[in-house]
């Protein structure tokens, strides 16, 4: 390796445990887990006779199965599996934060909440959502349940050097263009395998504007591409996030801290292994009308006709797609008529998702026959918004506010689509079966959900009067 | 984890790209506290079809799925290798992976072996005129064997000796301890720690 080298080659470097027949073992600063891919590894490790190595360096949250309409859960299988959490954490000496806590969420909304995720980390959960963590310039991967067992039996991972990938995006869209459109303008581009096995660097004047809930937005989908992280470099804005957070360093820590994490850049002459570069000046509101994240139009857009793909795989997929979909090739996406909404999960629940939906809502209602789900990304989140009075916005709209979890990004818990209603969602999968079992999923920005929950069709905050 | 070196058995076609682990196995069956029986949840969704390849013999006790393009990808669920594994796959021959996916398998003896798009391409015209057609993976020779073609692969010296030789790889990495030690030692003091835990709360 050269002396120049990318963000994400400098993080690997300093968590070389040891290097050696072509993986190298990696220290994990950070273990995140959750009740729907923890309860296995625990297993292990109790069969096995061994104990979790750093629980202090362990965070537990409860979110995938928890109901978010009542602080009670009368669910069976969710009551034995956070139940079995709970026993876990406790013998284990683990944190956890439990449904009802005041800190409890999404795991991937808590822990950056917290301060615990800091730039130039490395962090993994049994979640393939963990990509969110690299907005802090961390390099934070998803693993499976075996691979939880083993960070919390050794607090490392064996794991092949990264190829790495800058995405430059260029040129400064208008205001109403979010970190999602940006990515499901760059998905539409490169498709649900178009960063397969990258860890990707943004960069560009469009990327240092965001805010770090974009951040996290922009990275949080970068799994939906195929890539193993996504990452932006820590500059004022990520600082000044840190500050505010609970759990930052103290004192001369903070000094230190600091004059570290302002050496964690790409250097300029750092090589990366692909370069995408995408103009994004003249980008506009993205929604997705298939079954993959890749298969995303512009608002302004129509429904494509597969027999517009060259490829025969993408052509097949897409007719696929349209059957499920329920969708004609041709049809404005502005008519496509929405049954349910659904404002939450990791990637788009945090307070200033939920800033700009009350923002459209304010003073209007949810359309007859709509139904509209607030799920805040944490009750932290949830308290501050009430702070500020929008969950009056929301109530008054007509729409559900409630507790925080996963909720209907993923149709294990109560919370899901109902046959094949037609959901506006800002989660980020809009896969067969994914929010139901023949749920049609659209993904959408938070501005574009609220929009389209008071004109029942995909819309715009402009497109009402 | 079972060792494995080479698996020979009939194919089944799945003509598809992007199969996401939800398709694989629906999330409403990932909430079981096991580590087996997950077969009723392979493919659930699309089971409900009845002319699902899974649906009709022989391809129904196939072990080894070909599919097409980024096979696995979406949720790390593991419960996606279990279900491929309790319904009898051994092995699944794609022209691309999740990542997530692909390391999973390793981890469980399920061979995840990427081939070109013409060798998966030949495969799936085999598999669909020569339903009887069987096929070998072989995981020593880096190899995948058939009637209408031989394709080496490409597969991670590590996963590959941890299949071979079915180890725990827990048990390999404590082996390390003492170059993990002397990481923790030098790690920057100002890294977050978590909470000392509270005492066990029962579910509300
Ligand atoms: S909100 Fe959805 S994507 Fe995020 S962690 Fe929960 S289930 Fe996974």
């Amino acid at each position: 390796m050269s002396d120049s080298g990318t963000l994400v080659e400098k993080i690997w470097q300093q968590h070389v445990v040891d290097d050696g027949d072509g993986q190298d073992l990696l220290y994990i600063d950070l273990h995140l887990i959750h009740e729907a891919s923890s309860s296995q590894a625990f297993d292990g490790l109790r069969l096995a006779g061994r104990q979790v190595r750093r629980s202090d360096l362990t965070l537990a949250v409860e979110d995938h199965n928890v109901p978010t309409d009542t602080l009670a859960v009368t669910d069976p299988i969710s009551r034995e599996q956070l139940g079995a959490l709970r026993a876990s954490c406790a013998r284990e000496g683990i944190e956890l934060l439990r449904h009802g806590d005041a800190r409890q969420g999404i795991v991937h909304v808590v822990a950056p909440e917290l301060g615990l995720v800091q730039p130039g980390m490395t962090i993994t959960c049994g979640d393939s959502h963990t990509s969110t963590h690299g907005a802090f310039g961390a390099l934070a991967l998803g693993v499976g349940t075996t691979d939880v067992e083993h960070v919390l039996a050794t607090q490392t991972l064996a794991l092949p050097r990264p190829r790495t990938m800058a995405v430059d995006f260029t040129g400064v869209p208008g205001a109403e263009v979010t970190a999602k459109d940006l990515m499901l303008r760059m998905l539409a581009e490169v498709g649900a395998n178009g960063a397969h096995g990258y860890v990707i660097e943004y960069r560009g004047e469009a990327v240092r504007r965001l805010s770090m809930e974009g951040r996290m937005t922009m990275c949080n989908l970068s799994i939906e591409a195929g890539a193993r992280a996504g990452m932006v470099a820590p500059d004022d804005t990520t600082f000044a996030y840190l500050e505010a957070t609970p759990r930052r360093p103290t004192g001369s820590h903070w000094d230190d801290a600091l004059a570290y994490w302002r050496t964690l850049r790409s250097d300029d002459d750092a090589r990366f292994d692909r370069v995408l570069t995408l103009d994004v000046g003249a980008a506009s509101r993205y929604v997705t009308w298939g079954t993959n994240p890749g298969q995303a139009v512009s608002l302004d857009g129509a429904v494509p006709d597969p027999s517009e793909f060259a490829d025969p795989g993408q052509r097949a997929a897409a007719q696929r797609a349209l059957h499920y979909m329920g969708l004609q090739p041709g049809t404005l996406m502005r008519d496509v008529a929405i049954d349910v909404v659904f404002i939450g999960s990791c990637t788009n629940s945090r307070i200033e998702d939920l800033r700009v939906a009350a923002d459209v809502l304010r003073g209007r209602r949810v359309a007859d026959g709509v139904e509209m789900l607030v799920v805040p990304g944490s009750m932290e989140i949830r308290a501050q918004a009430e702070r500020e009075g929008l969950h009056q916005v929301f109530l008054e709209a007509g729409a559900s506010w409630r507790f925080s979890g996963c909720s209907m990004c993923l149709g294990m818990n109560a919370d899901r689509i109902k046959g094949a209603s037609r959901c506006a969602s800002t989660s980020n999968r809009n896969y067969e079966g994914r929010q139901g079992p023949r749920a049609r999923t659209h993904l959408v920005s938070p501005a574009v959900a609220a929009a389209t929950a008071v004109a029942g069709t995909l819309a715009a905050p402009g497109d009402l009067n | 984890m079972q060792a494995i070196e080479a698996h020979t058995g009939r194919m089944a076609p799945l003509r598809r790209n992007d199969v996401d682990t939800d398709q694989i196995i629906p999330s409403d069956f990932c909430r079981r506290l096991t580590k087996t029986g997950f077969e009723d949840g392979l493919f659930a969704g699309w089971r409900a079809d009845p002319d699902f390849v899974l649906n009709r013999e022989p391809y129904a006790s196939a072990t080894v799925l070909v599919a097409q393009r980024n096979f696995g990808s979406g949720s790390s669920r593991e419960t996606a290798v279990w279900a491929l594994r309790d319904w009898g796959f051994a092995a699944v021959i794609a022209e691309s992976f999740g990542d997530i996916f692909q390391r999973n398998a390793g981890k469980n003896a399920l061979l995840a072996v990427a081939l070109g798009a013409d060798a998966v391409g030949a495969l799936l015209d085999h598999a669909t005129e020569r339903p009887d057609a069987e096929i070998t993976v072989d995981l020593l020779d880096r190899q995948v064997r058939s009637e209408v073609g031989v394709w080496d692969f490409a597969i991670e010296d590590r996963a590959r000796w941890l299949m071979l030789n079915g180890l725990d790889e827990i048990a390999v990495t404590l082996g390390r301890d003492a170059a993990i030690r002397a990481h923790e030692a030098a790690r920057p003091p100002w890294l977050p720690r978590t909470a000392a835990p509270t005492r066990a709360v029962p579910v509300p």
